[in-house]
């Protein structure tokens, strides 16, 4: 299958190693990713500040730029809970009602990695290995939004070596919320603090998550407090295989 | 302009083109019924004996206290609450068809007494409208054997009498089978508070202890 | 039609400007002093409320969760809830005049009220008329609102709050944090501190066991129940094709005071009615278990007009508007009046549950505080409400009557911009922030160049995650690092480097 990559523009520019690995990862199971060099940013934290103005020429971006390709992919459940719940938001508002409809096509095949994985390519044991005490937080948009489900614990069961232990309230908030935590750090971080000793307290070696944000959000905390911890993006342990590299 | 018409004004202006008739022209209800998918479960089939069973159970764990008897029994269950309970002197519905009571204890048919006359009552016993089993509720709708809600509120102690063909599984079908216009009260148990720490502390206004007698149609 | 110059009334996408009229200031309880992130950092600082508030809400969690995974109907009847209050709203004036025609059939009066001061004004003079200089109440957010108890006071009228938490706030002198649990913020310890400082007829050897703190707000309130002329309350439905109004309760007060007086005066916002009697038995299934987490409360009372010899002489309904008409004008923002008020959100909110109910400022906390105090007052008195949320949605997942919560702060927060727009109050540095970054991410090119310049930034770490930055960004720094920019981004390597099918092997994650 062709398969277009939505890298993130978070990812592209401070986790790049997330795309790589849902690069390689995909090419792994025999796929073909295509990367549209034009693409951008979903918008979304303008929206989620206020600004819709502001992302109606992002979302028009996105949609031009996605709207050739069958099938897209990004590693990002908020992102691609922009895509399906704020896009033709943006475009309606913006009087564009051309525009909103392209955006709900392109939305329609707009996928989560583990959404992509499981319901698209059927697949649920990618072949992975990676012997590291692992502990899953699911992100609100991918739990609440996308409703993934189950799809990232069956698809880390399956990966060999693995040791995953269950995060006690998972599903509460990290606090990251985009702009929240800079206008509301305080409150964020005493979020972060109970997501931090939830995790802390599993004894995993590593934080795993399908979005770089809530990721940047728990890893930043636990680095500073030299916990000892750190975070990987589903992406990277599915991607992760017994060769050396 | 009066604050209603300006009021109502408002919200035509801001519900816009919606504003007057809803769908389905002037029946109101029906305009409703129209938009409003009503999937949720409106009856629920179990005979009698599960419903009282289940409806036993709900109240117990209300703390309230069941007593579940036949209809040939009754008396002497009501008998049996009221020397339990110590009581002297209870009111009662006018409309209540009250067996002989144990000696020394009397029943006064409620005659529109005060709060305060209310209150020198031990307790007071009525009939039910309707039971819920599911939530453990016993409606009552002001008919001649429940009578005013005063005399259900006032005196500590509520003696109630539910017959098994009064009761039914779900909420939907008790609305269905009251008088909208009657005052009406629900009671799921005595009174309870969990202001205090989120404990649970029964018996705050309203009767602190619920005695209920279910009757078999046997 | 008057307007207080209100450009966040306008709804977004709309070019009409309704200009509806708000909550006036001045009167009443939706504002705070302060914005949301000042006051949340004493919240957050209170560790007694912190305990008391997580404690309580797991434990409301867990209870409603119980309750909820019984019902297998539960998701036919969120259903049917969203879409009777969506009718409801859809034809609001109409079933509201069914309502005044149907309770005046049954011998109360109805009564108008634009906003809190007019509404004020009706019940001291209804309290007035009956000859009465006291009256009991039943708990009722709107009369918090609209500041009942101070106008009844300023007119020499004593209220007497009855709700067992409400009368604990009240001799506490405070305010409620919380709208099912008001008192939630005080351990027992201070209610028994509070109760023997301020009822006059207290045991001195109260204990402060709650059964015991409960007897002794009995005694101290039954008195007043069996004496009082007026008992004022609030409504938790109005069905419009009957004229009946429905109070849910736990205590017993509600039955005191809507019994036992001669004369009920009941304060209620339009968006309380709903179209039919079989509606009721939606609502009855759902409130009780969002709201206590019990199948079905102690004491529901449903009463039409005045019933002769049964209750009250004198029914008097007073219909308040005091914003609720501005919430209505807003097409995405109006699904904030379904809310039937029972707590879920708040209870399964972290933000909430860290920052406590005080710091929202108003008497609607929560995440349904944050999209109806400010939409009731006008945006700008209450502009940092809709960004106290991470968005996490868990509120609308549990709200019975399925508000799509974290849509309408979204929606309201580009209200906000586009109402300081308006008034030329932008471009700030946020706003200025926003259009360079969205000019930026619109192009292609402007991106790959900014994310270059951006390498500079790798400067700051010194080869490790960045630990300080100045503001703005210092409220990232304060309690998180953050990583620096990568040496090759994704597309930089995509160019370069990508080749297909390349050995793969084990991923570690950037530096964080």
């Amino acid at each position: 299958m062709r398969i277009a990559l939505f890298v993130t523009c978070l990812a592209d520019t401070l986790f790049p190693g997330v795309g790589r690995a849902t690069v390689e990862l995909l090419e792994r199971l025999g796929h073909v990713v295509e990367f549209p060099e034009a693409q951008t940013c979903c918008g979304q934290m303008h929206v989620n500040t206020g600004y819709v103005r502001d992302a109606l020429p992002l979302v028009r971006h996105f949609v031009e730029v996605f709207e050739p390709y069958e099938v897209i992919v990004a590693p990002s459940g908020s992102c691609v809970g922009a895509v399906r719940h704020q896009h033709a938001m943006v475009a309606s508002t913006g009087g564009d009602e051309e525009l909103a409809r392209r955006a709900e096509a392109v939305a329609g095949r707009t996928y989560e990695l583990s959404q992509l994985l499981v319901d698209v390519l059927g697949v649920q044991d990618v072949g992975a290995f990676y012997p590291h005490r692992v502990t899953y937080h699911p992100t609100c948009h991918s739990l609440r939004l996308l409703r993934v489900g189950e799809r990232p614990l069956r698809l880390l069961r399956n990966v060999a070596g693995i040791d995953l232990v269950e995060l006690p309230d998972a599903d509460v908030c990290c606090g990251f919320g985009g702009t929240f935590a800079l206008k509301n750090a305080d409150v964020s971080t005493a979020m972060l603090a109970d997501k931090m000793r939830n995790v802390v307290g599993t004894g995993a070696e590593v934080c795993a998550a399908g979005d770089s944000s809530c990721l940047m959000h728990i890893g930043g905390g636990l680095s500073r407090l030299r916990a000892g911890v750190r975070t990987v993006h589903l992406a990277e342990i599915l991607a992760s295989t017994r060769e050396a590299r | 302009m009066s604050a209603r018409d300006e009021v109502l004004s408002r919200i035509r202006a801001a519900v816009g083109a919606n504003a007057g008739a809803p769908p389905g022209g002037d029946s109101l209800a029906a305009g409703t019924s129209g938009e409003v998918p009503r999937d949720y479960r409106i009856r629920r089939e179990a005979s009698e004996g599960e419903l009282i069973d289940l409806l036993a159970d709900r109240l117990v764990g209300y703390r309230a206290t069941v007593r579940r008897t036949s209809q040939a029994e009754l008396a002497a269950a009501i008998r049996e609450a009221l020397t339990q309970r110590r009581a002297r002197r209870v009111v009662v519905p006018p409309g209540l068809d009250l067996p002989a009571l144990p000696p020394g204890v009397q029943a006064v048919a409620d005659d529109g007494f005060s709060a305060q006359e209310l209150d020198g009552f031990d307790g007071a016993i009525t009939a039910a409208a309707v039971a819920v089993a599911e939530t453990g509720t016993i409606i009552l709708d002001g008919s001649a054997d429940q009578g005013r809600r005063a005399i259900t509120l006032v005196p500590d102690y509520h003696l109630c009498i539910v017959r098994a063909d009064q009761v039914v599984a779900l909420v939907p079908e008790a609305i269905r089978r009251l008088r909208p216009d009657r005052p009406l009260t629900l009671i799921s148990g005595p009174s309870a508070t969990s202001d205090i720490e989120l404990e649970r502390v029964e018996g705050v206004h309203g009767p602190r202890t619920l005695h209920v007698i279910l009757v078999d149609a046997s | 039609m008057s307007t207080n110059g209100d450009p966040g009334a306008a709804p977004a996408g709309s070019m009409t400007f309704l200009g509806m009229p708000t909550a006036p200031r001045g009167v009443g309880h939706l504002r705070g002093s302060e914005p949301f992130p000042v006051a949340a950092r004493r919240g957050l600082a209170d560790t007694q409320q912190r305990r008391n508030l997580a404690k309580a809400t797991a434990s409301i969690r867990a209870k409603r969760a119980a309750v909820v995974g019984e019902v297998p109907d539960w998701e036919e009847l969120r259903e049917a809830a969203r879409a009777i209050k969506a009718a409801t709203m859809a034809h609001l004036d109409r079933y509201l005049e069914q309502l005044e025609a149907q309770v005046t059939a049954r011998g109360g009066v109805v009564h108008w009220a634009r906003d809190a001061g007019e509404a004020n004004a009706i019940v001291v003079g209804l309290v007035r008329a009956a000859g009465a200089s006291e009256a009991v109440k039943v708990k009722s957010l709107a009369t918090d609102e609209i500041g009942l108890n101070e106008a009844l006071a300023a007119a020499g009228i004593q209220a007497h709050e009855t709700d067992l938490a409400e009368l604990i706030v009240q001799l506490g002198q405070d305010w409620p944090s919380h709208i099912l649990v008001p008192a939630i913020h005080r351990n027992r310890a201070e209610i028994r501190e509070i109760f023997l400082r301020e009822m006059g007829d207290v045991d001195p050897g109260l204990t402060d066991v709650p059964a015991a703190l409960a007897e002794a707000a009995r005694r101290h309130l039954r008195r007043r129940f069996l004496s009082a002329k007026v008992g004022i309350s609030g409504a938790n439905f109005a069905v419009a094709d009957s004229g009946a109004l429905c109070v849910v309760e736990s205590e017993g007060n509600g039955r005191m005071c809507l019994t036992l007086p001669e004369t009920l005066i009941t304060v209620m916002g339009i968006e309380k009615v709903i179209p039919a009697w079989r509606d009721l038995e939606v609502f009855l299934q759902l409130l009780p278990r969002s709201s206590t987490g019990e199948r079905m409360n102690p004491y529901t009372s449903i009463w039409t007009g005045v019933t002769p010899a049964d209750g009250p002489r004198n029914f008097h309904l007073v219909l308040l508007d005091n914003g609720r008409t501005a919430a209505l004008a807003d097409e995405t923002g109006r699904s904030a009046l379904h809310c039937i008020r029972c707590s879920a959100c708040m209870n399964v909110c972290p933000v909430y549950e860290r920052a406590g109910g005080h710091a929202y400022g108003s008497i609607y906390p929560g995440p349904i505080g944050a999209i109806l105090s400010p939409q009731l007052t006008g945006i700008e008195d209450n502009p940092s409400l809709p960004y106290a949320s991470s968005l996490c949605g868990a509120c609308y997942d549990v709200c019975p009557v399925k508000i799509d919560i974290p849509s309408v702060l979204v929606h309201l927060r580009a209200r906000h911009v586009e109402a300081a727009r308006h008034v030329g109050l932008l471009p700030g540095p946020e706003a200025i922030t926003m259009a360079a970054a969205a000019w930026v991410m619109a192009s292609p090119a402007r991106f790959a160049t900014a994310q270059r310049a951006g390498r500079i930034g790798r400067a700051l770490g010194r080869g490790g995650p960045i630990r300080s930055l100045p503001p703005p960004l210092s409220a990232w720094t304060r309690s998180r690092d953050l990583p620096l920019p990568a040496a090759t981004s994704f597309r930089d390597w995509w160019r370069r480097d990508h080749q297909p099918g390349k050995a793969p092997g084990q991923h570690h994650g950037e530096p964080r």
